[in-house]
């Protein structure tokens, strides 16, 4: 016990007592630790990261009918859509897409829910506003310029069955026509087909054809990995007849290839700080015993032994890895932070585990670095302290 | 009783002798100085008495023991416990303050013990200075601390190489008297020394010459030297050594009279040996 005492008040006596080749190593094991904490916080963190930034490219799972189902109605999506955990949808956008005339000429009407779209394609740009109610739409860019109308314009949107054969029962009617008045709220401009479009809400939509609406299609944006979404798709596919769940392949696939990339990068530094670290303590204990081998010498000519030796070196060491260690996982997290702010514009999330995990990884760090250098201390002649300087 | 005898011991470095068949035999209590040019083989010889080196050639015989032949972890245990060190360079630790220098010898010997090594500190008188570093510490301070270390696990044998090299006349004489109050315990001295008053102090004085055993002095007026010493006190120590210098030169062989001497000088020894470690004994109760 009391021996105990004397090794730990030697070794803090020799950390506190020669500071400056202390600090030294003490600098190059925190720098280690920060890095170290902070990459692997990052390395954690950056696939919920990406994943945020990636939902912003859009849909990356869909809905198709399946085989020789028509539609897809609400209560199967809804079906679907509870296969998948709740806390990792960021929109569901179902579409279901009608010829309208505008002045007799034929333009595609997407019906679908305006905030499930918003969500599912956040890239689009409207000029104006989102429509937020019944009875507002978002016109397509060409189809604007075409018909020339801006926001806040009046639009008239007729629907008529195709069905010319069938229907013409009564010759006095021409056509099943049915018309109804919209406000432009906004211009969407997507760089896509979408600007050829006209979008309207489901209940407009059910509206204006009297039918009972079904999809053609259903968007989502799952924040999931590739895995997961796999997973997700096939349950939906098991459990729901139908529909058929895909992914975006397009999506998906970057987003992995991208993450992947990412995290092997950050895998990589990661070993190369803590390499460096370990040259840097090896050096600096390397120096350290040298610049010690009369007092080494000393000791032995007291008694000590070569384990007794190569202990005290490895106290200070291991000492100065755990103080290291410590701070470094404090800085870590600040650092973390800070790149997470500046990268992805987020915060992170802090992991009280990586505390003692770093504590532990930085005194095994030093301790690995320090055993070559040490192990020279236990060739130190005890002789040399009869031999002059 | 020889606590240390040294049989036909050489050291050799190459081509270089640095100790060329040595004989010497040390009895227990004994005071021996040896002196000798610079590279005459003094520190070879010390090394090798005091466990930190090997004999090329030659028995050396410690409590018995061939030191010659031991491994060097048994070496290790040996210096440990019989051997006790001062140095001409003190070698304290830089980082360490007096007592802590102290109880490092404590600490690879059994226990470290604060209360022990400051009475140690005491007995050399820098119980005031226990705190400060070696290098808040005069040159004849730190040799005192140097000695207190020295002496904290009571050796059989106690190795001094040029302990007062460093040292003004007036430390001199300190560490001086430590030695007689050591030897009056009952401890083995050998001391190295280029200083003829240092070496006249002692009982015996060898003489070492390109690593050869060239001389050997006994000091006649031993014993009452220290007796006059012990009355007079330290400080005059030096002064009233040098009305003896001359009378303490004999030549060479002189068995007879050394034989007498040791014999004399062993059983002062054990005696103060048996009350040394009265002492010993009645501090641990403490
Ligand atoms: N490790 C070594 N290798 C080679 N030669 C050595 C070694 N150690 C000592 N010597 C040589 O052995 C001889 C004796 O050295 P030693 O240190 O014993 O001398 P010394 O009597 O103590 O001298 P000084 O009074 O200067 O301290 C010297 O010539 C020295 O150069
Ligand atoms: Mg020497």
């Amino acid at each position: 016990m009391k021996k105990q005492n004397m090794f730990f008040r030697m070794i803090t006596a020799s950390l506190l007592r020669r500071r400056s080749r202390m600090i030294v190593t003490l600098l190059a094991i925190m720098v280690g630790a920060t890095i170290l904490s902070g990459l692997v916080t990052i390395y954690y963190d950056v696939p919920r990261q990406m994943g945020e930034q990636f939902r912003s490219y859009g849909a990356n799972m869909i809905f198709l009918p399946s085989g020789d189902s028509a539609g897809i109605t609400a209560a199967d999506t809804k079906k679907a859509v509870n296969v998948i955990n709740e806390k990792n949808i960021v929109g569901t956008a179902p579409y279901k897409y009608e010829t309208v005339l505008i002045n007799e000429r034929p333009v595609i009407a997407a019906a679908t829910n305006m905030s499930g779209a918003k969500a599912t394609s956040p890239y689009w740009y409207v000029n104006g506003a989102w429509p937020e109610k019944n009875g507002q739409i978002l016109v397509g860019k060409d189809i604007a310029e075409t018909y020339g109308v801006s926001v806040g314009d009046e639009m008239k949107l007729a629907y008529a069955e195709e069905d010319e054969g069938v229907s013409n029962e009564n010759n006095n009617a021409p056509q099943n026509k049915n018309e109804l008045a919209f406000t432009v709220t906004g211009v969407l401009d997507t760089g896509g087909s979408e600007e050829n479009y006209i979008f309207i809400s489901l209940e407009d939509m059910a509206s204006l054809t009297e039918k009972n609406t079904s999809y053609d299609m259903v968007e989502l944006s799952v924040s999931a990995s590739q895995d997961e979404l796999n997973d997700y798709a096939n349950k939906i596919n098991n459990s729901v007849g139908s529909l058929s769940a895909r992914l975006v392949k397009r999506v998906t696939q970057s987003e992995t290839t991208v993450l992947t990339k990412l995290q092997s990068l950050v895998l990589i530094v990661t070993i190369v700080v803590l390499l460096l670290t370990m040259i840097c303590v090896a050096t600096t204990m390397t120096a350290v015993v040298t610049e010690r081998r009369k007092e080494i010498g000393l000791r032995k000519a007291l008694g000590a032994s070569n384990k007794s030796i190569i202990g005290g070196f490895m106290g200070e060491g291991m000492m100065l890895g755990g103080i290291g260690g410590l701070l470094g996982s404090v800085l870590g997290y600040f650092f973390a932070e800070l790149v997470s702010r500046n990268v992805f514009n987020s915060s992170i999330t802090f992991q009280p585990l990586l505390i003692p995990l770093t504590l532990v990884a930085s005194v095994a760090v030093t301790a690995i670095a320090c055993l070559l250098p040490v192990r020279s201390a236990a060739d130190v002649d005890p002789a040399l302290v009869l031999k002059g300087e | 009783m020889s606590l240390l005898e040294i049989k036909g011991v050489s050291k050799i470095y190459g081509s270089l002798k640095a100790l060329d068949n040595v004989s010497l035999t040390v009895d227990t209590g004994e005071w021996v100085a040896i002196m000798g040019p610079s590279g005459s083989g003094k520190s070879t010889m010390m090394n090798i008495i005091g466990c930190m080196d090997k004999a090329s050639l030659g028995e050396v015989l410690l409590d018995d023991v061939d030191i010659s032949k031991v491994s060097s972890k048994k070496l290790t245990e040996i210096r440990r416990d019989k051997i006790g060190l001062i140095f001409q360079q003190f070698h304290l630790v830089n980082y360490l303050t007096a007592v802590e220098n102290v109880m490092l010898a404590q600490y690879y010997h059994s226990m470290p013990d604060e209360k022990e090594a400051l009475e140690a500190l005491e007995r050399v008188g820098l119980a005031d200075r226990a705190k400060h570093l070696p290098s808040q510490l005069s040159g004849g301070e730190q040799q005192r601390v140097c000695i207190a270390r020295a002496l904290i696990n009571h050796p059989e044998i106690i190795l001094a190489d040029e302990p007062t090299g460093n040292l003004d006349e007036a430390n001199e004489n300190i560490v001086l008297d430590l030695f007689r109050q050591l030897h009056n315990e009952g401890t083995t001295l050998i001391v190295v020394t280029h200083d003829p008053e240092v070496a006249e102090v002692a009982q015996r004085t060898i003489i070492l010459d390109h690593g050869k055993l060239v001389k050997e002095v006994m000091n006649e007026n031993f014993n009452s030297q220290n007796a006059a010493a012990n009355n007079s006190g330290s400080q005059e120590n030096g002064i009233s050594d040098s009305g003896s210098k001359k009378s303490a030169e004999t030549t060479e062989e002189n068995p007879e009279a050394k034989k007498e001497k040791a014999e004399d000088n062993g059983r002062k020894a054990d005696a103060m040996k048996a009350r040394g470690k009265t002492r010993k004994g009645s501090k641990s109760k403490k």
